[in-house]
């Protein structure tokens, strides 16, 4: 065992070229589908960003006094697609009124009577808004509600495309990239398929063949889920900090790396021992066959 | 122990390359198996190894009926079959040393049992101080005597040399063909295949000889051919 172990290292360092080819090959399309896997990290948690921020305005009847007002709150609570109603009186609302006037004299002195109370209301899926709002709208004590169905609906289309593209294309990158690992790989095999054939003539079993390549492989594997891994943080702390330092960019928040740090290690490791170990271990299948 | 019964191989392209074959070769023996290009020779080697099935026919090889042998007992076949290739065969980037030793390897042999038997074999084959080279740093004949000694490590019961030769200048090929007959002076059954008339005519010894797929000669008469010789 210690002997195949031994020669799984050195194999990897006489087909030095090959061995560094199929590291090149492996890093690169991690690299490109980790990237491209961040990318639409960061789009889908600034559209479910955008998705929270759209929120229903449900008011009460100006006749409620503010005990009366909040107990519609727990009836607005118990409607099935409402993830949170939070109170703001008519107090609160008259403030944040003339804040968001620019702090204008013309509407000091307005009295807080001329607001509603009312809730502001989030909710869980932004796509049944609609049966929500007509659920809402029966609920004794609200008076009127205000929505943005057409905000709403843009949101869940963006988030549906989002969705599917990121499979799609994913799901392409991820078949592109076994299709160009495995070539590689089938190209270092067959460089060494006399020397497979030798072994089999001499009565060499199979898995005596097959395990220099499995320790070769997972060598390969590993130096290329690291390399991976640390151009991809390294390129990914370079885009960050250019696009947080553009100002037209400001509204989106980047996930900074070290949040993704442990989920994309294991990817990283897991995906460059996956290829590394079944790919030589698969390619060398055809010239086991003699 | 060899034994070849009324054995047909065709190949898929419909190429018809033995034809009713019967041959039986004792333990001990010494046999060259000659003919011209074409005639069949290459395939009772590959039909010996198990590298290919008789189409029909039933073959015997050291205790094994390949007719019906299982994947997995292919390797251990082999190791009872130490074969020498025309074109030596070697890893090139292992040392004389580790080409040798591959062939214990491969059986499962301790580091110990390795390094008493290796040097005992090169010793053999007259390359005692070429242990450490690579085979590129060989000439044509001492790259043979590697094959033949990694053929020979494992103490196989038989050894089959593929035109052997071939490669060789005469008396390369003629020292090539002593140390065969030593090795079977020790016991071991020798089976040369090669096309050289008089390589073979220099030696006494059993001579199949076969042509167009078919056995034409069995005898101890030297090289024989039909009309076509």
């Amino acid at each position: 065992m210690g002997y195949l172990f031994k020669e799984g290292i050195r194999n990897m360092f006489t087909h030095g070229f090959m061995s560094f080819a199929a590291v090149c090959v492996t890093v690169a399309c991690l690299v490109i589908i980790g990237g491209f896997s961040l990318i639409i990290y960061n789009l889908s948690l600034f559209v479910s960003d955008m998705e929270q921020q759209n929120r229903i305005l449900v008011y009460v009847e100006e006749t409620y006094d503010t005990g009366e007002a909040k107990s519609v709150g727990s009836r607005i609570n118990m409607v099935e697609n409402v993830r949170e109603a939070v109170f703001m009186s008519r107090e609160e609302a008259g403030k944040r009124f003339i804040e968001q006037q620019g702090g204008d004299d013309a509407y000091d002195g307005i009295d807080s009577s001329t607001f509603r109370d009312r809730f502001i209301v989030t909710l869980e899926d932004n796509s049944k808004m609609q049966e929500t709002v007509e659920q809402l709208r029966k609920i004794e004590g609200v008076a009127m509600i205000s929505d943005r169905p057409e905000l709403a609906e843009g949101i869940t289309t963006i988030q549906r495309i989002l969705n599917i593209a990121s499979v799609a294309i994913i799901l392409v990158l991820l078949v592109v990239s076994l299709f160009m690992i495995s070539n590689t790989i089938k190209l270092a095999m067959y460089d060494r398929r006399d020397e497979i054939a030798i072994m089999k003539m001499i009565g060499a079993t199979n898995r005596f063949i097959r395990f220099p390549y499995f320790v070769e492989g997972f060598l390969i594997g590993v130096i290329s889920g690291a390399a991976a891994f640390f151009i991809e943080w390294g390129l990914y702390d370079l885009l960050a900090t250019r696009i947080t330092q553009m100002q037209s960019m400001q509204l989106f928040n980047i996930v900074p790396f070290q949040e993704v740090f442990l989920p994309m290690v294991l990817t990283f490791g897991a995906a460059g021992l996956f290829v590394g170990m079944f790919g030589s271990v698969m390619s060398i299948r055809k010239f086991l066959d003699v | 122990m060899i034994e070849f019964r009324n054995v047909t191989k065709v190949y898929t392209a419909g190429n018809r390359a033995l034809e009713g074959v019967s041959l039986h070769i004792d333990d001990g023996e010494f046999v060259f198996l000659v003919g011209p290009s074409g005639s069949g020779k290459s395939t009772i080697i590959k039909l010996l190894t198990a590298e290919l099935e008789p189409t029909s026919g039933s073959i015997e090889v050291n205790g094994y009926r390949l007719e019906s042998i299982k994947k997995r007992q292919i390797p251990y076949l082999r190791r009872t079959v130490g074969v020498i290739f025309q074109d030596f065969r070697l890893i090139e980037n292992k040392s004389v040393f580790e080409n040798v030793a591959y062939g214990m390897r491969v059986v499962g042999a301790s580091a110990k049992e390795i390094q008493a038997r290796v040097p005992y074999v090169l010793d053999l084959v007259g390359l005692e101080n070429r242990g450490r080279r690579l085979p590129h740093e060989l000439s044509g004949g001492e790259q043979q005597r590697v094959a033949i000694a990694r053929a020979l490590v494992n103490n196989p019961a038989m050894i089959v040399a593929d035109e052997p030769t071939g490669n060789l200048d005469p008396q390369r090929s003629y020292e090539i063909m002593m140390l065969l007959e030593s090795i079977n002076a020790l016991g071991t059954t020798v089976m040369v295949v090669t096309h050289e008339q008089e390589l073979v005519n220099r030696f006494t010894k059993r001579v199949i000889a076969i042509n167009e797929g078919k056995v034409i000669n069995d005898g101890m008469d030297g090289y024989y051919f039909n009309e076509e010789t």
